[in-house]
């Protein structure tokens, strides 16, 4: 059975179909890219597969489960977790919290231990603690446990998105362009992450990218999105050759330019 | 080991404090003046702090402090005067009130943000102050009157002391984190599996229930209630004393609680200048210090053993010289 089964999804915001009839089955351990041009439809996935918004019609499987009908925090709970376009740490919080919250999901407390700091509420903390320290230790955060998530520095701003989206324990992992604003070596270092933490956290990944060269190096699937149609799909050779995606990313009259 | 040491240093400077303001009080060296403005500072102390835990600390902003007080102070003194049972019993049923108040307001106004929040909450305040107006049963406009005298120095040391004690175990609990987080980024908060409307609603209520706590005090203490003492003054009041001492901190809502009931206590022999030098003091702030007093930090004994440090070394290069 697939992980996931998005059937014939489409939503409509009034008269704009911003994503129509997307198909989409991923086995377990899958790393598909989903590209396009700009307003493509690419995070209108994502916020449906997290349950931000709800289609308009067809619908989506993770595990065997519906997930029309349910909330973003039951969907999280259920083991799907993704990192945002434009950075959305609590810029406030220390990294240590960041992570701490986003963990919650997976140990957690009621109230009474909360207010009146009876053991469970100890020996819990202490277990919430240990598994964000151990996470961050991992992607070299630790040394700023208690810096403002806002005060670091961009790229470790978004490796501790990545982080935080992992510490919810996922099986299914949305990455939302993680490259944005990086430079080449950055984007080298996060390609050779991706893939690491793909084996080492036994992951499913989606990749929305605008930078070819992470898409190339590392999806074994691509999917292309234009007017929110699905126009090709694909291994990366076979998109590099598409000519409905050439047309989508550089229009009709620069490809005759082209050829000319 | 030195955590118990911090928790044991709090605990003998609040029974020091305890204690001398008692023997105070049986002395006659603090007058009624100042002992009604004590209770005062402890009442304002509990309303700062719970309506932090709304504004500052998860963010929603709420104008409906009064309105919850209100509530938790009729229905308090209602057991009390109108039925006459214990008053235990009032301070729980108030606070029960006051808190499922709080879901009732909580669960359709929470949806708002920002300005619209405010407003609704501001209209529950309202909408409270003149059904109280319209109801015999406690009085009408007239009031309720022989609500029994309870309060003394212990009751509200302890009710300051454990409604502080309770916000900041929830604060610095993975259900203060979550609240936190809903403050600085709901989505993120929503993707991180975090149920925002619960826990919006949770710090609602939790805000609510002390402010009723803070009303059955005060009934017990005034035992008269009339519905225009709960107007939307009385909420301003509270909300420039949380923006005094700084949105999000627990130390600062003391501070601002205090500073701006002594400041009006003192104010009060010159009446007709009092709102000149209160507006006067509130524009300062505002323009120096936006952030509050505190801003976001907290006093803990860390800090005043940094302070010591620094006290410390500068005494001790002296005296090398």
């Amino acid at each position: 059975m697939a992980l996931l089964a998005v059937n014939k999804l489409t939503k409509a915001f009034g008269g704009l179909v911003a994503l129509n009839n997307f198909v989409l089955e991923m086995e377990k351990g899958e790393l598909v890219g989903l590209i396009g041009p700009n307003g493509a439809g690419k995070t209108t996935v994502f916020n449906l597969l997290t349950g931000l918004y709800q289609p308009t019609s067809g619908n989506i499987v993770f595990e065997g489960r519906d997930l029309r009908g349910k909330h973003p925090h039951q969907i999280t709970k259920m083991g799907i977790a993704r990192t945002f376009q434009n950075i959305r740490l609590f810029g406030n919080l220390s990294v240590l919290d960041n992570v701490k919250i986003a963990h919650q999901v997976v140990i957690n407390y009621g109230l009474i231990p909360a207010f009146l700091r009876i053991p469970p509420f100890y020996r819990r903390e202490g277990e919430i603690e240990k598994a964000a320290l151990e996470l961050m230790e991992i992607f070299d955060l630790k040394k700023y446990a208690h810096e403002k998530a806002k005060n670091l520095p961009y790229g470790e701003q978004r490796r501790l998105e990545i982080t935080r989206a992992l510490a919810t324990k996922p099986k299914l992992l949305l990455l939302d362009e993680p490259a944005a604003g990086m430079n080449p070596q950055e984007t080298y270092d996060l390609l050779e992450l991706i893939k690491w933490i793909r084996d080492e956290f036994d992951l499913t990944i989606i990749l929305i990218e605008h930078d070819m060269s992470l898409v190339m190096g590392l999806c074994e699937r691509v999917l292309v999105l234009d007017y929110g149609s699905l126009i090709a799909e694909g291994t990366p050779q076979e998109i590099q050759q598409n000519p409905r995606v050439i047309e989508a990313y550089l229009g009709d009259e620069e490809v005759a330019a082209w050829e000319e | 080991m030195k955590k118990y040491l911090s928790t044991l240093i709090i605990c003998l400077v609040l029974a020091v404090f305890f204690v001398v303001v008692q023997l105070g009080i049986n002395n006659g060296f603090i007058t009624g003046y100042w002992v009604t403005n004590l209770y005062l500072v402890g009442i304002n102390v509990i309303l700062a702090s719970s309506l932090n835990l709304i504004n500052g600390f998860t963010g929603e902003f709420s104008l409906g402090h009064a309105g919850f007080m209100a509530v938790g102070a009729y229905s308090g003194a209602i057991i009390t005067a109108n039925l006459g049972l214990p008053f235990p019993l009032a301070v729980i049923v108030g606070m029960l009130a006051a808190g499922l108040t709080g879901v009732l307001v909580g669960l359709p106004t929470l949806r708002l943000r920002g300005d619209y929040l405010a407003i609704a909450t501001l209209g529950f305040g309202e909408i409270v102050r003149v059904v109280l107006m319209n109801i015999d049963y406690v009085g009408g406009a007239s009031g309720l009157r022989d609500i029994p005298f309870v309060v003394n120095w212990p009751i509200i040391f302890f009710s300051v002391v454990l409604s502080l004690l309770l916000i900041r175990n929830f604060i610095c609990s993975s259900h203060g984190r979550a609240c936190l987080s809903v403050r600085e980024n709901d989505l993120a908060a929503e993707m991180m599996g975090i149920n925002i409307t619960y826990y919006k609603v949770l710090a609602f209520v939790i805000g609510a229930a002390l402010a009723g706590l803070a009303g059955v005090l005060y009934a017990h203490y005034y035992t008269v209630l009339q519905p225009r003492d709960f107007s939307f003054m009385l909420t301003f009041d509270v909300l420039v004393m949380v923006m005094v001492g700084g949105l999000g901190s627990l130390t600062g809502s003391v501070v601002g609680a205090v500073l701006i009931t002594v400041a009006s206590a003192f104010l009060q022999s010159i009446p007709e200048l009092r709102m000149v030098i209160y507006a006067l003091l509130l524009i300062i702030s505002a323009v120096f210090r936006p952030q509050g007093l505190l801003g976001e930090k907290e006093v803990s004994l860390k800090i005043l053993q940094k302070l010591g440090g620094v006290f410390n070394g500068a005494v001790g290069s002296k005296q090398t010289h």
